[in-house]
């Protein structure tokens, strides 16, 4: 399973990356696009929507089942990857790549609170 | 976990193998949208050794079948005929769907799904065979070889297969020496489902493979099966629902003389329930089972839906208000939208191009 050292994670399997703009990327996992199976829809919230922590922010639907995506963290949401519309298998090919949504978080001190690579490793044993 | 012959082939093939009826199988060697792909456009290959196939000879064998199976046992006059049925409760109610096999004279193959194979055979002996004897034959694999090359594939890889099943039409099928060949299968596409010794079958398996036959697992067969716009045992049909409730009047013999099992029921009760297909209209998620479908004079159920890798959108079967008709727009419950969905007629897709 890969688990990037640089990223932030959360136990139900989304990751979170700090970009230089002060914004956080949010993605799923390896895990969680290998559990899921092949993505065939995703939907995406809308830019300016205001998020608290535990909020659907996107569901992912594969071949299998539908899932969704939750926000980890309070924010307002500045970017959605629109581009996974036509291509969700994205997720599956580069899942830490393939962003969902990028947030302004209310307080970026909030992404220090959440699993490092380690704790979320922690989450499957 | 019950495990197939072929195990040790699908785990060095890298499957993902999960569990179903009870059985360790593969749900994909990667990914199944490709496997799909591959049955739709060339050649794949599923291990259904899961399934059982049952042995029936003997001078009553025929009667007890045109006691026990819906469909007209007396088309089966061509040694090698296959026939597909339900197998009936005295209400009608659907206990399995099989394909039964005229091999020769007085024997009879008949294959069920794994998931009812013990509740099959506890209902077989309780209608009491007089004069046929019943063998379960879990000394056979099988393998299903499906797709527009299937055939030619199958003969490259098996070339001692060629002669008994060259000449076999669609629905028939032959012994070639150990193995028996039948011009059957559940995509939608040409093809054929090999039964054979259990200790041939990861030879047999590792020949098609080098031939350029693709393995496939569980997710692409049921992707293939609904576009095909064929019933799932569990899931569009069981024990309380018709075959005239759930697309399979047509294999349901109400005409000749002979009495079955659920032939009262059938012939006197009017059905409340029709089932025909869905295709979403346009994007906000994929239909699924259970999903509420809302007409404007009533509402049905999705029975099967998934994503169609060939149409590339979603599709479903649903079992809705008897009256409804293909051309509607139904309104689909998907988490919490309601999407518009075209009503149409299965199957979707048939050798590899679509129908609706």
């Amino acid at each position: 399973m890969n688990v990037p050292p640089d990223l932030k994670y959360t136990s139900s399997h989304e990751w979170l990356r700090a970009e230089a703009d002060g914004t956080v990327s949010v993605g799923i996992t390896d895990h969680a696009q290998e559990a899921l199976g092949e993505l065939v829809y995703v939907e995406l919230p809308e830019v300016g929507r205001k998020l608290a922590p535990g909020d659907g922010a996107a569901v992912v639907e594969s071949v299998k089942a539908a899932s969704d995506v939750y926000a980890p963290l309070a924010g307002e949401v500045v970017a959605a990857n629109g581009a996974l519309n036509d291509a969700p298998g994205e997720l599956n090919k580069d899942p830490y790549g393939a962003w969902l949504f990028r947030l302004k978080p209310a307080d970026a001190s909030a992404l220090d609170r959440l699993l490092d690579a380690a704790g979320y490793e922690k989450t499957f044993t | 976990m019950l495990q197939t012959p072929l195990i040790d082939a699908h785990r060095r093939a890298g499957a993902k193998l999960v569990e179903f009826a009870g059985w360790e199988l593969p749900l994909h060697y990667g990914s199944q949208i490709d496997e799909h792909h591959a049955v739709r456009r060339a050649a794949g290959m599923f291990d259904t050794s899961h399934m059982l196939a049952l042995d029936l000879e003997g001078e009553g064998a025929r009667a007890f079948l045109a006691r026990a199976l819906a469909n007209n046992v007396g088309r089966l006059t061509k040694p090698g005929k296959a026939l597909y049925s339900c197998m009936l409760r005295e209400d009608g109610g659907i206990l399995d769907d099989l394909i039964v096999h005229f091999v020769r004279g007085d024997l009879f193959r008949v294959v069920v799904n794994a998931a009812t194979a013990d509740k099959d055979l506890a209902w077989f002996a309780s209608l009491g065979p007089a004069g046929a004897a019943l063998r379960p034959r879990r000394d056979l694999a099988m393998i299903a070889v499906q797709g527009p090359q299937a055939r030619e594939r199958t003969w490259d890889a098996l070339p001692a297969l060629r002669a008994a099943s060259e000449p076999l039409e669609a629905f028939f099928g032959a012994q070639a020496g150990a193995a028996f060949v039948s011009r059957t299968g559940y995509t939608g596409e040409d093809g054929f489902e090999l039964l054979l010794p259990a200790a041939q079958a990861e030879d047999a398996w590792q020949r098609l493979e080098r031939a350029g036959v693709r393995p496939c697992g569980l997710g692409a067969r049921d992707t293939l099966r609904l576009e095909a716009g064929m019933n799932l045992y569990g899931q569009d049909m069981d024990e309380h629902t018709t075959p005239l409730e759930c697309g399979l009047g047509w294999t349901v013999d109400l005409e000749s003389a002979r009495d079955f099992v659920g032939k009262r029921a059938l012939a006197t009760q009017l059905p409340a329930r029709t089932q025909l297909g869905l295709v979403l209209a346009g994007r906000g998620g994929v239909l699924r089972a259970h999903q509420r479908v809302h007409l404007a004079h009533g509402e049905g159920e999705i029975t099967s839906g998934s994503f169609s890798p060939t149409l590339q959108t979603s599709i479903a079967l649903a079992r809705l208000p008897v009256r409804t008709a293909p051309g509607e727009t139904a309104q689909v419950e998907v988490r919490d939208k309601q999407l518009p969905a075209r009503l149409v007629r299965p199957p979707f897709v048939r050798h590899g191009r679509i129908l609706v």
